[in-house]
């Protein structure tokens, strides 16, 4: 293998271009690594965690372009990095024909947009809390997509911008809707009069996706970030914000979605929803908070249900299955193959991921988090840092969960599989086609590696979303998945299947009956 | 204290800094948007950002 490194100086590009024309030049022959970064300390050191340190690398300063290519031949290394150089001059250019002005400075911006009320910031972690800072002094809110942010500098962010009464959404926020505007990774969903505040961009679009479905929509979705009820942060922006929904004229129920919180800080929620008008329905990932002043569910989406059930002042009550009799015919076509074998998860979305765990942890006892376990059940967040170093997130880029997928069946990993999970998340900011991506991905398992198991796939999106819920639905059935719109079901689905002993708990059917 | 307007009752929009995909979307759905052309502030020198920042909170 030869490995060429390059540095085209004074050029910045944003880590998901740099990414996405990396990992497309890596599937050429003979290519067997292509790495794209700024000259970052950060990313100096990630290169150097990963072997690709090279002496020409270390030259390369943080506004400076590295491209390192490994190739079967000096020739092909040298070429591929050419044309990795190229495709990003050509887009640049073609972004700078098609788009109007880029002002450099906060103050240009804001005199070339004298109406903005927000920044959306997803710039490198180490960067982004001090441009957060002054475009609160400047009265924007903040949608801080960036994650890698210190946690006392977002409590500190956090309290200026309560102060200043602002929102602060993330750092870390995947998703928001302000005003019937989605931000970050958000899907095409009506308005309505649910308000959301959740700690979890993936649970927001899960929550909004069923909401739409329910014929129900949001009021707003505010983002707070994953770490904004822990005890350093203290729920500064969930307080502050299910304050304003509950003031809100249009918000008749609040959502409530995060990780379980800080013990201290669940009491000081706990207090404060004492003060709302409004009812808050809450899903905390298998926390039950003491109390009656939250309307606790178990799964993203039951608290949807529950939300919409309330303002259509219906009854609510908890189903493990919205079509029990769909499910008995798709398990009598399953058959008994799986019963027994291993489940394998690969999420893209966490929150998906931490769901299906805890549903099905009692039911099939101990389940690993990562792949390096050969037997036994596994689920993974692929969407982790383990799994991410240098790639796209693998909401952007599928193609990965597919890598991942073959890699695995080729080393023998799928043998005793009895089915797979796996999630897709449409809207803005994901890939135009995951479906496809993954039907792809099943036609090369199926074909070359022989997996004949069930595939299951959680997909959360709608019809007006850029992939049309219906378009990537029918690519599925194509393949020869079984889709499930709410990641619970899939998730119980998958039990049933390996655990058919299940079907007493989930399907209220004494055990062993036969469908 | 005033009574401060809500967040929530401003029109929408945005003023992105950084990833362009997320300005494509919003231009997509007709918000008002602009694309600020970011790069590591002083050139991504440590002790030069420290300096800027230390006048702009003198100033």
């Amino acid at each position: 293998m030869f490995c060429t490194t390059s540095i085209v100086t004074s050029s910045y590009y944003d880590s998901v271009v740099l990414m996405r024309v990396a990992s497309q030049l890596k599937k050429r022959q003979g290519v067997s690594e292509v790495a794209m970064f700024m000259g970052t300390e950060g990313n100096h050191a990630l290169l150097a965690q990963v072997g690709l340190t090279t002496p020409e690398s270390k030259e390369a300063g943080p506004q400076d372009l590295l491209i390192i290519v490994r190739a079967e031949s000096e020739e092909l290394a040298a070429a591929i990095a050419r044309e990795a150089a190229d495709e990003l001059i050509s887009r640049r250019q073609t972004e700078q024909s098609s788009q109007s002005y880029q002002p450099r400075t906060l103050d240009r911006a804001i005199g070339f947009l004298p109406g903005a009320s927000l920044a959306a910031i997803s710039i490198p972690g180490n960067y982004a809390a001090r441009t957060a800072a002054h475009c609160l002094e400047k009265g924007l809110n903040l949608f801080i997509f960036s994650d890698n942010v210190a946690v006392a500098d977002e409590a500190s962010l956090k309290r200026q911008a309560v102060e200043r009464g602002l929102l602060c959404m993330g750092p870390d926020c995947g998703t928001a809707y302000l005003n019937g505007v989605g931000l970050g990774f958000s899907n095409v969903v009506r308005r309505g009069r649910i308000g959301c505040v959740a700690a979890s961009g993936t649970g927001l679009q899960a929550v909004a996706c069923a909401l739409d479905r329910l014929g129900e929509g949001i009021s707003h979705g505010i983002g707070v970030g994953g770490r904004d009820l822990s005890l350093e942060v203290g729920g500064i922006m969930t307080t502050h914000a299910l304050a304003l929904l509950d003031r809100d004229p249009g918000t008749r129920v609040i959502v409530l979605l995060s990780k379980p919180p800080h013990p201290q800080v669940a009491q000081t929620l706990l207090d404060f929803c004492r003060t709302l008008t409004t009812p808050v329905v809450s899903c905390f990932q298998g926390a039950r908070l003491p109390g009656g002043q939250l309307l606790q569910t178990l799964t993203l989406e039951d608290a949807a249900h529950q939300a919409a059930c309330l303002v259509q002042e219906k009854p609510f009550t908890a189903r493990l299955f919205s079509q029990p009799d769909t499910v008995k015919a798709l398990l009598a076509n399953a058959g008994s193959g799986p019963a027994g074998k291993q489940l394998i998860g690969l999420f893209c979305g966490g929150t998906l991921a931490k769901e299906a765990q805890l549903l099905l942890t009692p039911l099939l006892g101990e389940i690993a988090t990562d792949l390096n376990r050969q037997n036994g059940h596994c689920l993974v967040d692929l969407g982790d840092d383990r799994y991410t170093v240098g790639r796209p997130h693998p909401m952007i880029a599928p193609e990965n969960r597919s890598e991942i997928l073959l890699e695995l069946a080729r080393s023998g990993g799928l043998n005793n599989c009895g089915a797979l999970l796996m999630d897709i998340v449409l809207g803005n900011g994901a890939h135009l086609d995951p479906a496809g991506e993954l039907a792809w991905s099943l036609a090369e398992l199926r074909g070359k590696h022989g997996f004949s198991g069930p595939v299951v796939v959680s997909l959360v999106g709608t019809e007006d979303d850029p992939q049309a819920l219906s378009n990537q639905q029918r690519t599925l059935h194509q393949a020869g998945a079984t889709v499930f719109l709410a990641n619970s079901e899939a998730a119980r689905y998958v039990a049933l299947l390996v655990a058919p002993a299940c079907r007493a708990l989930l399907l209220n059917e004494p055990d062993g009956e036969a469908s | 204290m005033t009574e401060k307007s809500s967040p929530l009752d401003r029109q929408v929009q945005v003023i992105n800094i950084g990833l362009e995909r997320f300005t494509a979307d919003l231009r997509e759905a007709g918000v008002p948007v602009v694309q600020m052309d970011w790069r590591p502030p002083a050139g991504g020198d440590k002790k030069l950002l420290e300096l800027l920042d230390s006048l702009h909170e003198r100033g």
